[in-house]
C-alpha cells in the first residue's frame, strides 16, 4: 500500500519558499485569526472544544490534554500558570525547535488560546540553553505579538491580558520532565518532585495550579480552536486524532520531519517510502519509534494479539513494518509513540555500541535525585563502556537486564522507565549481540561505519 | 459498652493486619505502631518528605467498588472485598493513611525493591566500615543485613569524591560515604534556619557542599551529623575517638538554657565521649545546640575541684560541716541557691535557708535566645527553684542588695550553691568580708575566697531534675561515677542542713522525694520513679504572672508579654 500524503497542520508553512518567522508573514497567513474569533468565545467551549478533539499530549507521554486541562484545581483561588515546555531534549527529536525557529507566533496564538480557555495571566516558555537562536526569536516575536496586542494587556481590546516569558535552561534534560521544570523556573535544582502530592494541576509553579504543555500540543490546540474540535478529531485515527510530526534520524536515505494523521502511516511506509529506504547496500535492523528511551524494535520481529477497532476486539499479527505510528499501536507492539522521534538503526550498526550511547547520555543527565536512576544509569554506562572499551563478559548482558529492572518503576518521575527501558529492550531484543561482543568487536568495522572514539 | 470509634483514627492493612491509626499518618509510622519495620533513609519524621532515597518502595491497593453504584466488590475466592492493588510499588514515606488501605511490606516485589536499592547504595560506597565512625549506628550497615547481597556484582571502577571536607568548625564531611538523602540540606533550611548547604554535579557524581562563600557553622550544626544515616557528616570532635557500641547512654538533660532539651550522654569507662538529642516531641524533637555537645568537657576540664577545704588546707568532709556548724551557729548567714542546682538541691537549700535562718538568694543568667533550642534564661531550673519555694519571685540582674548587707554586717556568712559570687557582682572586698561556704565542681574567685569548700558533682555524675521553661519536670541520671574527692552535693546540702540545726533528711533523690511530694504543692502525689522520660508538665498558675525572660521558641510560647506584666 502506498504511503499517505504528508497532512501538514503544523508544519503547513515550514520550508515553504518566502515564509519568515515575523509577525507581518503570520498575518499575511492568515495568523491571529484563531485568537480573534476565540477571544470572542466562552473559555469554557474553548476547553470543550480541546476536550472533544481527543488531543493527546506530544511531549512524550500521550496524556489527553483536554482531561490534563480539567484536573487543574480553579477553586483555589491561586493564580493559574501556563507553562510551555519547550525544552526538547530527547535524543532522536527536533520538531519543536523547527516551530519556534520558523513559525514562532504559531506557538504564541497557541499560548494565548490556551492562557485565555483556562484564565491564565501568566505563561512561561522554558526553553532548553542548548536553544539560544530559538529564545531568541520567541523573544522577539513575543514583543512583536504585544505590540500588536495579540500578548501583554488588554488583548485585542478584550480586557483579558496575559503576559508570556521566556525562561532559558541551563542545559539539562531533566527540565524537561514537569515538575523538574517547574523547580527549574523556580530557581532551584531540577529536581522533580513526588507525586502524589505535589500533580502540577493542583500544586505547580509556585505551588499555584498550573498546566504544562508541549510546544507542538499547543500548536495544535491553535488548530483545535480553528477548525472545532469535531473536525479535529475526524483527522488521524480515533483515539489518536490529529496529525503527528515525526522526527527520522539514522540509517535511511532521507532523514528529516515529515507530519502525518496520526496512525495514517506505518512504520515500513515511513522508512521505506516516505524516507527512502536503507542506505545503499544496508538492511534495516532495529528502528527506536519514539525517541531515545523507547524501547526499541527489532526488524524480523512479530507482534500479535488483539486490539480494540471501533467497539470489537480485532486479531493483530504485525512486523515493524506494519505497525501505524500512533500512540496505543507502538504501546501495542511494546514502545511507545513519545516525542515522535524515529531513530533507525541499520546492520552496520552494533547494538551493545548503540545502547552504550544511550547509556552514556542518560548516565549524565541523571538529576541524581533518587537512588535507583542516579546510582544504575552510571552503572549501566560503565557496564556498557567497559565492553566497548575494554574487556566484554558473556554475562554482561544479564547484569545489564538486571540493573535497569532494579531501576524501572521505582524512582521519582519517568528517567527512572527512560533509562531503563533502552537496556531492557536491547538485552532483550539482541541477547546473542551482547552474549558474543566480545568476538564481533574483534572483527574489522564494516565499510563505511565511523571508528569508536 | 463499645465506645464509637474517634473519628480521626482511620483503620488500615498492613500486611493482613487491621490497625486504626490517627488520620494523616503515613505509611512508615502506620507501620511502625504495627510493629512492621519499613526501612527507610531520606524520611525523616521532623523534616519535609521529598522520597529520594526509595527504600520504602511498599505495595499499597485500596478495596474495590464498583464504579456505578459505589457497592463493594467481592473477591469469591476470600469471600472478602478484592483490593484494587496499584500499578507498582509506591512509596510508604510520601503516603497517607486512607480508611481501608492496605500495604504489603514483605512481598516478593517489595522485597526486590529494598534489595536493589540496597545494591544501588553500596555500589559506589567506600565499604570502609572498620574506620567509619558511622559503624555500628549505620543504617546502610543496617540494613545490608536484612537486604543486601553478601557478594558484589560490581566490577566498575568506583567514584571518587573528596574525602575530607571541613563543611564548618565541627562537622566533617566524606563524600563519598554520602547516599544522597538531603537530610542535613534540609535540616540546615527547615531547621536550623541557615540554608547553606546544596548539592552541585548531578547524577552519581553528586556532590554535597556550602554554598560559595559560606560555612555550616550556626549552633545547630551537628544534628546534621546526628541525622546522617550513614558516615558522610561526622563530628570533628567525636571522630575516631570511641567505637559506638563501647559506650553507654545515660538519659540526660541540657543544662545551658531553660529549654531543658533530652539528651543522651555517651561514656565508656567513667569517660564521656558525646552527647547527642534525646527524642521529646514536646521539647526538642529530636535537635539541641552545638553548644549544649561540649559541656561534658567541664568533667575532666582544669580547674575541677577534687578536694575538701577548710580555711585554706585540705580537710575532710565532716570538718568542713562543722566548721560551717560554726559558721551558722554565729548567725547573719544568706544563702545563695542556683538556677543551675536540681529541684532536689533547691529544696535542700530551701531547707537550709530555713534552719539557718538566712534568706536565700538566686543567680539570674539572662542572655540572648536563639528561638530554637537555647532561651534567654540560661539557667536550666529557675523554675525548679519557684517550685521548691527557694525562691518566690525571679532572680534580679546581680546580688546588689546582698553586697550591701555584707556592706553594713548584717551578713557575716554566705554559702554558695555552686555560685561564683564574684562573677555574680560581689567585689573581692566583700568576699574578704564574710565566712564563704561554697559548694561547686569548679575552681574560682569564690572557691579561693571560701573559708570552707566542699567540691560537688556535676550534672553528669548525680542523678536528679530540672523544671524546664515550659514547667515540665525532666529527670536526668548519672552518667559517669563522681571524681575521687567530691561528695554528691545532696549529700553535701542535708549535712548543711543537719550542722545548722535543720531536720533529718534525705541524701538522694529516692529518699529526699517523699518530702518533697509532701511538702511542695505542685509535687504532690508524685514520685521520683513516675516521671517519664519524656517529663512531665506541672501547673504553672501559681507562678503565671511573673515576667520570664523567654521568648518563643521550638515548642514554645510564652504567655502575652502585657499578662506577664501586669500579672
Amino acid at each position: 500500500m502506498p504511503a499517505p500524503e504528508q497532512h501538514r497542520l503544523i508544519f503547513r508553512h515550514i520550508d515553504e519558499v518566502g515564509y519568515s518567522n515575523d509577525l507581518a508573514c503570520y498575518l499575511a497567513n492568515g495568523g491571529y485569526e484563531v485568537l480573534r474569533k476565540a477571544v470572542q468565545r466562552k473559555p469554557e467551549e474553548l476547553v470543550d472544544e480541546v476536550k472533544k478533539s481527543g488531543l493527546r499530549g506530544r511531549g512524550g507521554a500521550g496524556f489527553p490534554c483536554g482531561v490534563k486541562w480539567s484536573l487543574l484545581d480553579r477553586k483555589s483561588g491561586k493564580p493559574i500558570y501556563l507553562v510551555v515546555n519547550a525544552d526538547e531534549s530527547e535524543p532522536g527529536t527536533f520538531k519543536d525547535r523547527y516551530i519556534i525557529h520558523k513559525d514562532p507566533h504559531q506557538l504564541i496564538e497557541g499560548i494565548m488560546i490556551t492562557c485565555f480557555a483556562n484564565k491564565v495571566e501568566r505563561a512561561y516558555i522554558y526553553i532548553r540553553g542548548e536553544f539560544p537562536d530559538g529564545a531568541k526569536i520567541l523573544e522577539k516575536a513575543i514583543a512583536e505579538a504585544r505590540a500588536a496586542g495579540f500578548a501583554g494587556p488588554n488583548i485585542l481590546e478584550t480586557g483579558y491580558g496575559c503576559e508570556i516569558y521566556v525562561h532559558r535552561g541551563a542545559g539539562a534534560y531533566i527540565c524537561g520532565e514537569e515538575t523538574g521544570l517547574i523547580e527549574s523556573l523556580e530557581g532551584k535544582r531540577p529536581y522533580p518532585r513526588i507525586k502524589p502530592p505535589y500533580f502540577p494541576a493542583v500544586l505547580g509553579l509556585y505551588q499555584c495550579p498550573t498546566i504544562v504543555n508541549n510546544v507542538e500540543t499547543l500548536c495544535h490546540v491553535k488548530h483545535i480552536a480553528g477548525m472545532g474540535g469535531e473536525s479535529y478529531s475526524r483527522i488521524g485515527t480515533p483515539g489518536n486524532t490529529g496529525t503527528r510530526i515525526l522526527c527520522v534520524s539514522g540509517h535511511v536515505q532521507r532523514p528529516g520531519y515529515y507530519e502525518f494523521e496520526v496512525g495514517k502511516v506505518t512504520m515500513g511506509q515511513l522508512l521505506n517510502e516516505v524516507c527512502g529506504g536503507p542506505l545503499p547496500g544496508r538492511t534495516f535492523k532495529a528502528v527506536i519509534p519514539g525517541g531515545s528511551s523507547a524501547k526499541v524494535l527489532r526488524f524480523g520481529e512479530r507482534y500479535k494479539g488483539k486490539r480494540k477497532v471501533g467497539a470489537e476486539m480485532v486479531d493483530f499479527d504485525w512486523g515493524v513494518e506494519d505497525i501505524p505510528m500512533d500512540f496505543d499501536s507502538l504501546a501495542l507492539a511494546g514502545s511507545m509513540g513519545g516525542s515522535g522521534g524515529v531513530i533507525v538503526m541499520d546492520d552496520s550498526t552494533s547494538m551493545v555500541e548503540a545502547l552504550g550511547n544511550i547509556n552514556a547520555f542518560y548516565s549524565h543527565e541523571s538529576c541524581g535525585q533518587c537512588t535507583p536512576c542516579r546510582e544504575g544509569a552510571l552503572w549501566m554506562k560503565k557496564i556498557t563502556a567497559r565492553m566497548v572499551h575494554g574487556e566484554a563478559r558473556p554475562e554482561d548482558g544479564a547484569l545489564l537486564k538486571s540493573v535497569a529492572d532494579q531501576i524501572a518503576g521505582r524512582t521519582i518521575c519517568a528517567f527512572g522507565e527512560a533509562c531503563a527501558w533502552p537496556t531492557q529492550s536491547f538485552t532483550a531484543k539482541f541477547g546473542d549481540e551482547f552474549k558474543g561482543y566480545a568476538q564481533a568487536k574483534k572483527a574489522p568495522r564494516p565499510d563505511g561505519v565511523a571508528e569508536l572514539v | 459498652m463499645i465506645q464509637p470509634a474517634a473519628t480521626d483514627l482511620v483503620t488500615v492493612n498492613i500486611d493482613g493486619r487491621e490497625i486504626a491509626v490517627p488520620r494523616g499518618t503515613n505509611v512508615i509510622e502506620a507501620a511502625r505502631r504495627a510493629n512492621v519495620d519499613v526501612p527507610f533513609y531520606c524520611y525523616h519524621p521532623k523534616l519535609t518528605i521529598v522520597g529520594n532515597c526509595r527504600m520504602c518502595l511498599v505495595e499499597m491497593g485500596m478495596p474495590a467498588v464498583d464504579p456505578a453504584t459505589k457497592a463493594p466488590v467481592m473477591d469469591p475466592a476470600t469471600g472478602k472485598q478484592k483490593i484494587n492493588w496499584g500499578r507498582g510499588p509506591t512509596i510508604a514515606c510520601a503516603a497517607n493513611v486512607a480508611p481501608g488501605l492496605h500495604v504489603r511490606t514483605t512481598s516478593p516485589v517489595v522485597r526486590e525493591c529494598r534489595e536493589g536499592v540496597m545494591e544501588f547504595l553500596l555500589i559506589n560506597h567506600p565499604l570502609d566500615c572498620p574506620i567509619c565512625d558511622q559503624a555500628g549506628e549505620c543504617k546502610l550497615q543496617e540494613q545490608s543485613t536484612g537486604y543486601g547481597r553478601g557478594y558484589s556484582r560490581y566490577i566498575e571502577q568506583k567514584n571518587v569524591k573528596p574525602k575530607r571536607t571541613l563543611l564548618g568548625p565541627r562537622v566533617m564531611l566524606d563524600d563519598e560515604r554520602c547516599i544522597l538523602c538531603s537530610r542535613c540540606v534540609r535540616f540546615t533550611k527547615e531547621i536550623a534556619g541557615d540554608d547553606v548547604l546544596g548539592f552541585t554535579d548531578r547524577g552519581s557524581y553528586s556532590t554535597l557542599t556550602c554554598y560559595p562563600g559560606k560555612r555550616l557553622e550556626n549552633n545547630y550544626s551537628l544534628n546534621t551529623v546526628d541525622i546522617c544515616p550513614v558516615g558522610a557528616l561526622t563530628s570533628t570532635d567525636f571522630r575516631f575517638k570511641m567505637r559506638v557500641w563501647f559506650l553507654r547512654q545515660s538519659n540526660s538533660i541540657d543544662t545551658e538554657s531553660s529549654v531543658g532539651a533530652n539528651t543522651l550522654v555517651w561514656s565508656r569507662e567513667g569517660v564521656i565521649y558525646r552527647i547527642t538529642p534525646r527524642q521529646n516531641d514536646a521539647v526538642n524533637d529530636t535537635w539541641m545546640a552545638d553548644s549544649g555537645r561540649v559541656l561534658y568537657k567541664d568533667v575532666r576540664g582544669p580547674g575541677r575541684l577534687a578536694s575538701v577545704h577548710v580555711g585554706g588546707t585540705e580537710s575532710a568532709l565532716d570538718l568542713a560541716v562543722r566548721a560551717a556548724g560554726e559558721l551558722f551557729a554565729a548567725g547573719s548567714v544568706a544563702v545563695v541557691g542556683s538556677g543551675r542546682s536540681s529541684l532536689e538541691e533547691q529544696f535542700l537549700t530551701r531547707k537550709l535557708a530555713e534552719a539557718a535562718k538566712a534568706k536565700a538568694w538566686l543567680v539570674s543568667r539572662v542572655g540572648e535566645g536563639d528561638r530554637i533550642l537555647v532561651s534567654a534564661d540560661r539557667n536550666p531550673n529557675v523554675r525548679g527553684a519557684l517550685v521548691t519555694g527557694l525562691i518566690s519571685a525571679l532572680p534580679g540582674a546581680a546580688l546588689g542588695e546582698l553586697g550591701a548587707a555584707i556592706d553594713s554586717g548584717s551578713v557575716r556568712t554566705v554559702v554558695s550553691v555552686g555560685e561564683d559570687l564574684a562573677a555574680a557582682g560581689l567585689s573581692p572586698a566583700q568576699l574578704a568580708k564574710v565566712s564563704v561556704i561554697y559548694l561547686g565542681t569548679q575552681a574560682n574567685a569564690t572557691s579561693d575566697a571560701a573559708k570552707v569548700v566542699i567540691p560537688t558533682l556535676t550534672v553528669f555524675e548525680k542523678n536528679g531534675t530540672f523544671v524546664n521553661q515550659q514547667f515540665r519536670i525532666q529527670r536526668f541520671a548519672k552518667a559517669v561515677p563522681a571524681p575521687a574527692g567530691a561528695t554528691d552535693d545532696l549529700v553535701a546540702l542535708s549535712r548543711l542542713v543537719g550542722a545548722a540545726g535543720g531536720p533529718e533528711l534525705g541524701s538522694d533523690v529516692g529518699s529526699l522525694w517523699p518530702a518533697i511530694s509532701a511538702e511542695v504543692p505542685a509535687l504532690a502525689a508524685m514520685s521520683y520513679a513516675n516521671i517519664p522520660d519524656t517529663g512531665l508538665l506541672l501547673d504553672a498558675t501559681p507562678w503565671a504572672g511573673l515576667a520570664y525572660a523567654e521568648g518563643p521558641a521550638l515548642h514554645f510560647k510564652p504567655a502575652a508579654p502585657g499578662e506577664a506584666a501586669h500579672g
